[in-house]
């Protein structure tokens, strides 16, 4: 019998390691996709193997995390974390949001300024390897939340459940090399690549999903 | 009692090849000094300010977060700074030396059950060898900053050896590849140091 397929592929990085430059390095990015990234899907694989949790999505697997060895959580998340930060990011981005979702940044934090303030604070008081994100919860509204090590939002552990649409990786993998101490610095750099078009396509998507 | 941020036992770059310069300064004067201002601040507004950390440690349940995590990067990172020497590795004598044996089998397989509890915590944290109050040792890993002597611990013991594996302590010169950090370390693990904490711990 042909071994059974998964449907969890690891997506090429879309853009170029040194697109991001000056923002975030190109050693960094060749480091944290090719050697962290694959690291965590290679862990995942090897964790789902002969499961049937290798055709089963990843959201359905978060929503039921609790039930899985920590190793599925650590690496799946660090899997999926990882490919929706990529996307979260492009050379020529920054700026701020347009549509929708500019207009609830400004309704629920009253700035995008303000918003962006409470986003950094979040990603500076992380302890130790986490994330920070930007999600809409089931009341379809928007909160700032951070998570340890490669928990997200959409797992059941998650102390503010909700649906990610923009994230920021705080582990200090992602910022050492060009920025080592300064986690302030690298995240003060980061909106410099920002890419709203995706996080605005993930804000719609949510709302759909809420309804 | 004032609390005193220590000076580091030797130069920055005392422990190349195995840890270079940079990662040792920045590590010292960035890292473990904002552990110490940090934790200055954060126990002033509390009743035990000039309390031993060891003290502090035994309720930090009760306490602030910021005491639980910079007291615990301001002890930690001092026990790991004199762990390590110029003229270290090779193996431990004496007491210590017995003990490891009598209770992993050998000093190799005492370095493996450290090696994995190091590379196996996962994200930021410590991997410990440490004196529980039985007088046995344990080898365990500490998430963050916590350490065996918090009350918080889930091995609560003397710590007599400790490694920091947050990524600062390491990615400047190794990037992704702990387990080759951990290997680097035993060449500076200052034993006689070690040897001094365990007999202290078991008297």
């Amino acid at each position: 019998m042909k071994a059974q397929e998964s449907i969890h592929k690891f997506a090429p990085l879309p853009y170029a390691y040194d697109a991001l430059e000056p923002y975030i390095d190109k050693m960094t990015m060749e480091i944290h996709y090719d050697k962290h990234h694959r690291a965590y899907y290679n862990n995942f694989m090897a964790a789902i193997k002969g499961t049937e949790l290798e055709k089963t999505p990843m959201l359905d697997i978060f929503a039921n995390i609790s039930a899985q060895p920590v190793g599925i959580r650590n690496n799946g998340g660090g899997f999926w974390n990882h490919e929706m930060f990529w996307n979260c990011m492009k050379s020529n981005g920054g700026g701020a949001p347009k549509g929708k979702l500019g207009d609830a940044i400004t309704a629920t934090f009253g700035s995008f300024d303000e918003f962006k303030k409470q986003f950094a604070d979040a990603g500076a008081k992380r302890f130790g390897s986490g994330w920070v994100w930007l999600v809409v919860g089931k009341d379809g509204k928007l909160f700032i939340s951070s998570t340890a090590n490669q928990d997200n939002p959409l797992m059941n552990i998650a102390e503010k459940p909700g649906i990610p649409v923009f994230c920021l990786d705080v582990w200090e993998h992602a910022y050492y090399l060009k920025y080592q101490n300064k986690r302030g610095d690298y995240i003060t750099a980061f909106w410099n690549v920002a890419n709203w078009d995706y996080a605005q396509k993930l804000y719609e998507e949510a709302l759909a999903k809420n309804k | 009692m004032d609390y005193t941020f220590p000076e580091l036992p030797y130069a920055f770059n005392a422990l190349e090849p195995h840890i270079d310069a940079m990662t040792m300064e920045i590590h010292y004067t960035k890292h473990h000094k904002t552990y110490f201002d940090k934790f200055v601040a954060a126990i002033k507004e509390t009743e035990l300010n000039g309390t031993p950390l060891e003290e502090i440690f035994a309720q930090v349940s009760k306490l602030p977060m910021p005491v639980r995590n910079h007291g615990g990067g301001l002890y930690n990172h001092t026990l790991f700074w004199e762990s390590m020497s110029p003229n270290g590795g090779g193996v431990p004598t004496g007491k210590l030396a017995d003990a490891i044996t009598a209770q992993y089998g050998s000093f190799e397989d005492f370095k493996t059950k450290f090696n994995d509890a190091a590379a196996n915590r996962f994200g930021s944290g410590w991997a410990w060898l440490s004196v529980k109050a039985d007088k046995s040792l344990c080898v365990c890993s500490s998430a963050n900053q916590d350490n065996p002597l918090m009350d918080i611990s889930d091995c609560k013991a003397t710590p007599i050896l400790g490694l920091d594996v947050w990524e600062h302590a390491y990615y400047l010169k190794f990037q992704n590849r702990r387990p080759e950090y951990i290997t680097a370390f035993w060449n500076v693990v200052n034993w006689a140091v070690v040897q001094a904490r365990y007999e202290s711990a078991i008297k």
